[in-house]
């Protein structure tokens, strides 16, 4: 059995860079150049339509909440606030960090610095290893953004769902930052003239937070915080259920997105908070087709990719016997066979899954 | 002074798009503008290395197909991260309907 060591720098991350696993080039189904440019063509109006939407949303049960506060019937209005909160803005983050969302550049610059400040992000920081996390996607000791490492700390997997690590580390980290500083790892992803604006985004957002300390301190009341930076905790779950499908219980150190993402059928309400990322082996095969697209990309490309999971639930029936297993025997995931007719995964510098 | 080389026919590259052009063991990315005007630049991304010519032709801008790197491709400047690096440009002209590039 294989021990993993996640560090970005330990001995795997130098493994992967002596194997050529890092910067590696990946399978791509074919598409014609035509196809493909129709596919990442941007628009501004889906985005617009679905962030005011959002923000619509934010802003109505937000004022239901504080207007029936502190009573309980407030409570359903904070939890559905909370969700968008804790969990629209790590798709919104996500995809106007592509720069793809809208069309408009400063949309997505607008909508990023939004959804990163809700999230704890920092945009400077989490831009850098998001980048990281496509060149070398579950490439053990390249990627900063693995969710469940092997063996997978279920405890830890499951606090996430309740935001409360994440906020932790987000807050500790803004503090790192604020204070002038950057993490070692974050120094392995972030070019040293990125660094300053790390640190100038980390103390505008701890003037923030002292605001909102100040404000609830002052009102004897945490309500202020039931506006800003609870919603980060008790809205986590949706953001955490649909991220940890993206590549649970699937391979790591390989080259083939089909072999280590996972597409998920989802209702449209998640789909709406997750902005499309359920379908998440044609985000990473195509990262330029912005979110509204991805359903086409998916007709489009699906016979050449594993069957997708049919709903969240079967997604999390599929993943989780892996996951156990996983905390015996690290080197176990789930291998889903490919339709008659598709190209064979692509089997370079890994060996074939052994399930 | 480098040689001026034949790249391609100039309705080869659609507007508002690019292809890719590799010679001498080296790859360049050709573009042509909504105003029908012809550029060239290195064909590989200063990120990674990452084939241009994959990527999209928004206006003036070219962005990189892995990481959504922007590049001005008229001046080669780097315009949104993760690209920080700029493009190296090369000359263009037409002529009788073939591209020719200065590399």
């Amino acid at each position: 059995m294989t021990h993993r060591d996640y560090s970005l720098l330990g001995p795997d991350a130098r493994r992967a860079v002596e194997s050529g696993l890092a910067a590696a080039e990946w399978y791509h189904t074919d598409i014609p150049r035509k196809e493909m440019k129709a596919l990442m063509q941007r628009a501004d109006q889906p985005a617009i339509r679905d962030t005011v939407i959002l923000y619509g949303c934010m802003i109505a049960f937000a004022g239901i909440g504080i207007a029936l506060w502190p009573s309980w019937w407030s409570v359903p209005f904070w939890l559905a606030y909370g969700v968008l909160y804790g969990s629209a803005s790590d798709s919104r983050w996500h995809e106007c960090g592509h720069g793809t969302a809208f069309r408009t550049p400063w949309m997505n610059t607008v909508v990023y610095h939004i959804a990163s400040f809700m999230i704890i992000r920092n945009p400077v920081t989490w831009r850098w290893s998001h980048a990281r996390h496509h060149t070398d996607t579950i490439i053990v000791g390249r990627d900063p953004e693995i969710a469940v490492m092997r063996p997978p700390a279920l405890l830890r997997l499951g606090l996430a769902f309740f935001g409360i690590l994440d906020t932790w580390n987000g807050l500790g980290r803004m503090l790192l930052n604020a204070s002038g500083r950057l993490h070692p790892e974050e120094a392995t992803y972030i070019p040293e003239s990125e660094a300053s604006k790390v640190v100038l985004v980390a103390r505008v957002w701890v003037a923030i937070y002292a605001a909102t300390l100040t404000l609830a301190l002052a009102m004897q009341s945490i309500l202020p915080l039931m506006v800003i930076g609870l919603p980060r905790m008790c809205g986590a779950w949706h953001h955490v259920m649909t991220g940890l499908l993206q590549h649970g219980g699937l391979a790591d150190n390989v080259i083939d997105h089909r072999l280590n993402s996972r597409t998920v059928y989802m209702n449209p309400i998640s789909r709406f908070i997750y902005w499309n990322m359920n379908y998440h082996i044609e985000h990473h095969m195509f990262p330029m087709v912005p979110y509204h697209r991805l359903p086409d990309l998916h007709a489009r490309i699906k016979d050449d990719l594993p069957a997708p999971s049919p709903s969240i639930a079967a997604a999390y029936a599929e993943m989780i016997p892996v996951l156990i297993r996983q905390l015996r025997n690290e080197d176990v995931f789930l291998t889903r066979a490919l339709p008659e007719g598709a190209r064979p995964y692509r089997a370079d510098l890994h060996a074939l899954p052994a399930e | 002074m480098a040689d001026w080389i034949d790249a391609c026919a100039a309705d080869d590259i659609d507007e508002e798009d690019v292809i890719r052009f590799d010679h001498g063991g080296r790859t360049f990315a050709i573009y042509r503008s909504p105003e029908d005007a012809y550029y060239c630049t290195d064909g590989l991304c200063t990120h990674e290395q990452v084939h241009l010519a994959d990527g999209l032709v928004m206006d003036h801008v070219i962005e990189c197909p892995k990481h959504n790197g922007q590049f001005d491709y008229r001046t080669g400047e780097a315009k949104r991260a993760p690209v920080c690096v700029n493009l190296a440009t090369y000359p263009v002209r037409v002529e009788g309907g073939r591209v020719m590039v200065q590399v």
